[in-house]
């Protein structure tokens, strides 16, 4: 076929102006059919040819059989937030292919199996039948393989309709089966099959295409998992004890692979990091107290379920003040609930954990830049506030692919906080202060000092480790007046922390009457609904909040709105609630939005919450 | 006027300690509890053994049994965990400072009811430590209901009458592949401070399963762990010997009477046959003494199973050899190098 007929083929019909660079594509499957391959050359091609792009995994708790989708969206202004309208839709799935083809909007073009006779459901939107079925026989010999490739023709009928480079193609292939010369044959034999059948058989009649733009130069994809882990990596964490739940598994599995390419110890060639899968979440989190009360920057990773069996440890690791680090990519619970879908469900439960009067520090990623900046954060105020750190991500965030830039060497060294670890330093601190005395407020910061186990020897060095029953030298007492200081102290501590969480981001627009306040995932979403709001005239302030306990800017920023949206990815609106008791009188300042459905928020339902609000 | 004796100079262990060096604080258990009689052989056993005391990690979770880290070794760490949860505190620790000698103290319930999950999956990995069960059948610190260790038909002071099977944790233990699992009884010092000695020079988990009266609660004529049913029941299987890795062994012996172990460090333990022919590194013939025992009612102590050769849990996880708290920051954090490399390879 000559040049001139495809791009007559091509062109856009008459009245419908083209969608450049700005859509969804929608591609429906069933689990375990490999189709996540396909998916991510497909989006990795687009991001190659300079276009801003997003990649989002819908799956069920299942391993095989059930339907999945995977959506790409394509963003010539850089927002990579769910969307709600689906553009392009790749029918692979005969059970849900009716439903997929009624959610599509109108005008989206729709790619199917020809023989699922899809195209009487709808008038108002464009059907590409494709005989994939027949295709993989013709362009696949070995039967075992078919199943897989045939997720590959779609990438190429794809390429085709929208436009993608096919060398782009080839380079996400190649990377995909990183340069396995027989992998790399097969694929790129069906991607080219689907694409020539295309060129062939359809005409062009949807207005959706790609054109190679300037808007990835220099910028990495990520799952936010893998961005946490290398965070860990580089915070030198030395022993992660962990207990496989969907959505952190792969953290701690991307941890392992990472570790084990870069963590060797570059004088004795050991693995400085130590793994233990453990038995339950209870054990992961106990494992970790005792790493960290040995010494050594512990962690583990979870979910709202490990979450709750953390409780106790949790306790216990905040009144004994042990660090740990705890990663809690949060999902909608229980286990037979909605396990793959995203929720930013455990901020109350997580920020109160466990037992008497515990309160914890909690930081809150919204991007993969900051899942990897903050794993770091973690560490060093774990160790500095010798206490648990939580890490509140989510699903959305730590299981999709995010663009990104490529994250900083860390400029500052470990924080390994008040510990006293040899003979002089023990010396010097007895002479200053009389004794140790592991659970004594000596600089007024509520932070004591802390020796580890083996590393002195000397009687003044050790103590003995429990619950809150203890005095300042860590004896064990039921006295009212060593309990209630030890409270004290420990709540002054928490103010302390107050100066060192990470502080929120703020966006002031200059005569803005509405505020927004938002955290973690959420922030692509608002970020995109701003844009729009304003273009509808509707200028709004921005406050995105980075850790618990709140900041003293919180308050300020509330002070200086008519109204302030919260937006909450929960029921309840649980960071809305802790701002309520946070504020007093502003309080009554606030509304508050909450999204809850399983899916990651979309700007639509923040500009809906907050047109709904303003209205009134 | 009579002569001033010289101040008589107490005996020095080979780190020049006294005894008392390896004493903790006053115990507040009740008077003549058993478990006072083994946090004493622990210190014994700790002096005789010449550990450097900052060395040692004590582990303990709730209980009567889980107070005790606190009467023994003050010169060393101590971490009273949550309930049953000792195994996960241990293995922690353990895993990044294989330095310490970790002792652990818990009692029936802590291990067999609460903590049995994580006591279960400890003897699996074969986490170095030893630990000790104060086993008296009841749960003290809550006044006396039974626990999961206590024997059919066995009787509360209330009268009330256990039902259920006990759990045999030394059965357990060996079905698990702990590599050293003994049986004990408080009231025999001789047996429980050689074991002991042998427990903190094997490498991997050692259990060491103690009869340990409550002399409150389960000391009664109708309890099968009271101080009477022991001693009268009590049959040791052998007389246990310890010798450290730094003692010529001078004595012969006859491998007809007695069992020669050498231990990882050195060390060895002579058992002299008491039961025909008991071979202690049978796991086989250890597992069916355990449930012979339990058929007959009968008491037997002493070094059920050894297997000294084990791999303890930081060798089978590739991190032996180098205590990983101790590395230097410098060496934690990978150079700019290889960050570079991970971030081109998502580009």
């Amino acid at each position: 076929m000559s040049t001139a007929v495809l791009e007559e083929k091509r062109s856009e019909p008459a009245g419908r102006p083209p969608v450049l660079n700005d859509f969804s594509i929608h591609v429906a499957t069933a689990n375990g059919s490999g189709s996540m391959s396909s998916n991510s050359i497909l989006m990795r091609a687009i991001f190659q040819m300079g276009i801003p792009v997003s990649g989002k995994n819908l799956f069920p708790s299942n391993i095989q059989g059930l339907p999945t989708w995977f959506t790409i969206r394509a963003s010539k202004d850089g927002f990579i937030a769910r969307r709600r309208d689906i553009g392009v839709l790749i029918c692979m799935n005969p059970e849900t292919a009716h439903e997929d083809v009624r959610t599509v909007a109108p005008g989206a073009a729709v790619i199917y199996e020809e023989s699922l006779k899809l195209d009487t459901l709808r008038h108002d939107v464009v059907f590409y039948p494709v005989p994939f079925q027949k295709l993989v026989l013709e362009l696949v010999s070995d039967g075992k393989l078919r199943r897989l490739a045939i997720n590959m023709i779609y990438v190429g009928v794809a390429a085709w309709l929208l436009g993608v480079d096919m060398a782009e193609v080839e380079a996400a292939v190649s990377k995909q089966f990183k340069s396995k010369a027989a992998a790399v044959d097969i694929n790129m034999k069906a991607i080219r099959g689907g694409l020539e059948w295309a060129e062939k058989n359809l005409t062009k009649r949807d207005p959706f295409r790609l054109e190679r733009m300037n808007g990835t130069a220099g910028k990495i994809i990520i799952e936010g998992n893998a961005a946490t882990a290398i965070g860990c990596m580089m915070a030198g964490v030395q022993l992660l004890a962990w207990y496989p739940i969907t959505p952190s598994s792969s953290l701690a599995e991307s941890l392992i692979d990472y570790a084990s390419k870069h963590r060797l110890d570059p004088v004795t060639g050991k693995p400085t990091l130590a793994v233990v899968q453990a038995e339950d979440e209870l054990a992961a989190l106990g494992m970790v107290l005792g790493g960290g009360w040995a010494g050594a920057r512990s962690m583990t990773t979870t979910s709202g379920p490990g979450i709750s069996l953390m409780s106790e440890f949790t306790g216990l690791g905040y009144y004994a003040e042990v660090p740990a680090v705890i990663v809690d990519v949060q999902r909608v619970g229980p286990s037979t609930g909605l396990p793959t879908r995203t929720m930013q469900g455990d901020i109350t439960s997580t920020y109160y954990l466990s037992h008497g009067d515990a309160k914890h520090i909690l930081l809150i990623p919204g991007s993969v830049e900051e899942c990897y900046a903050m794993a770091i954060d973690a560490f060093d105020l774990a160790e500095r506030f010798q206490t648990p750190v939580f890490l509140m991500t989510d699903l959305d965030l730590g299981m999709n692919n995010w663009m990104a830039d490529p994250f900083p060497y860390p400029d500052k060294p470990l924080d390994r906080g008040k510990v006293l670890r040899t003979k002089e330093e023990l010396e010097a601190h007895v002479a200053k202060f009389r004794e140790f005395a592991r659970y004594r407020d000596v600089d007024g910061d509520g932070i004591p000092w802390r020796t580890l186990p083996g590393f002195i020897d000397s009687p003044a060095a050790t103590y003995f480790t429990r619950g809150s029953g203890h005095n300042e030298r860590a004896q064990y007492t039921e006295r009212p007046e060593d309990y209630k200081n030890n409270m004290d102290r420990l709540a002054r501590k928490f103010e302390t922390a107050r100066k060192y969480v990470p502080g929120p981001v703020v966006s002031k627009t200059a005569g803005a009457r509405v505020g927004i306040i938002a955290y973690g995932s959420s922030d692509f979403a608002v970020e995109e609904a701003r844009v729009i709001l304003g273009r509808k005239g509707l200028q709004s302030g921005y406050l995105r909040l980075r850790a618990l306990p709140f900041t003293p800017d919180a308050a300020a920023f509330v002070a200086a709105h008519e109204r302030v949206y919260v937006v909450d990815q929960n029921r309840d609106g649980q960071m809305y609630d802790l701002l309520r008791l946070e504020l007093g009188a502003d309080a009554t300042k606030l509304r508050s939005i909450r999204h809850y459905d399983g899916f990651p928020l979309d700007a639509e339902t923040v500009i809906e919450g907050i047109e709904a609000g303003e209205k009134n | 006027m009579s002569s001033v004796a010289e101040p008589k100079v107490p005996p020095s262990n080979r780190v020049g300690l006294t005894v008392k060096e390896y004493g903790g604080i006053k115990s507040t258990l009740c008077v003549g509890c058993g478990h006072d009689v083994i946090t004493r052989q622990i210190t014994q056993a700790l002096y005789e053994m010449s550990v450097r005391p900052y060395k040692v990690a004590k582990f303990s979770g709730i209980g009567c049994s889980s107070k005790t880290t606190a009467y023994f070794a003050d010169r060393g760490h101590g971490f009273n965990a949550v309930h049953g949860r000792m195994p996960a505190i241990a293995t922690g620790a353990m895993m990044v400072n294989p330095d310490l000698l970790a002792i652990g103290v818990s009692g029936d319930g802590d291990t067999a009811s609460i903590g049995a999950g994580q006591f279960v999956h400890l003897l699996r990995r074969n986490v170095p430590m030893v630990y000790v069960v104060e086993n008296n059948g009841v749960y003290g610190l809550t006044k006396g209901q039974f626990s999961a260790t206590a024997d059919a038909g066995s009787r509360l002071k209330t009268g009330a009458v256990n039902d259920l099977p006990a759990m045999d944790l030394c059965a357990l233990a060996i079905e698990l592949g702990c590599g050293y699992v003994a049986r004990s009884f408080s009231g025999d010092m001789k047996q429980l401070v050689a074991l002991l000695k042998g427990a903190m020079a094997h490498r991997g988990t050692a259990l060491l399963d103690v009869i340990s009266p409550c002399v409150t609660f389960n000391n009664h004529d109708s309890s099968t762990k009271s101080y009477k049913w022991a001693k009268d029941h009590e049959i040791p299987i052998h007389e246990i010997g310890f010798i450290p890795y730094y003692e010529e062994i001078a004595v012969e012996y006859d491998p007809g009477t007695t069992q020669d172990v050498a231990l990882h460090d050195g060390s060895h333990i002579r058992l002299r046959k008491l039961r025909e022919d008991y071979d202690a590194t049978d796991k086989a013939k250890a597992l069916s003494l355990c449930l012979e025992a339990h058929e007959k009612t009968e008491f037997l102590t002493g070094l059920i199973y050894v297997e000294p050769a084990k791999k303890d849990f930081l060798e089978l996880s590739g991190v032996s050899g180098q205590p990983i708290v101790s590395v230097p920051d410098a060496r934690l954090r990978p150079p700019k190098k290889a960050l570079d490399e991970i971030m081109e390879a998502l580009k």
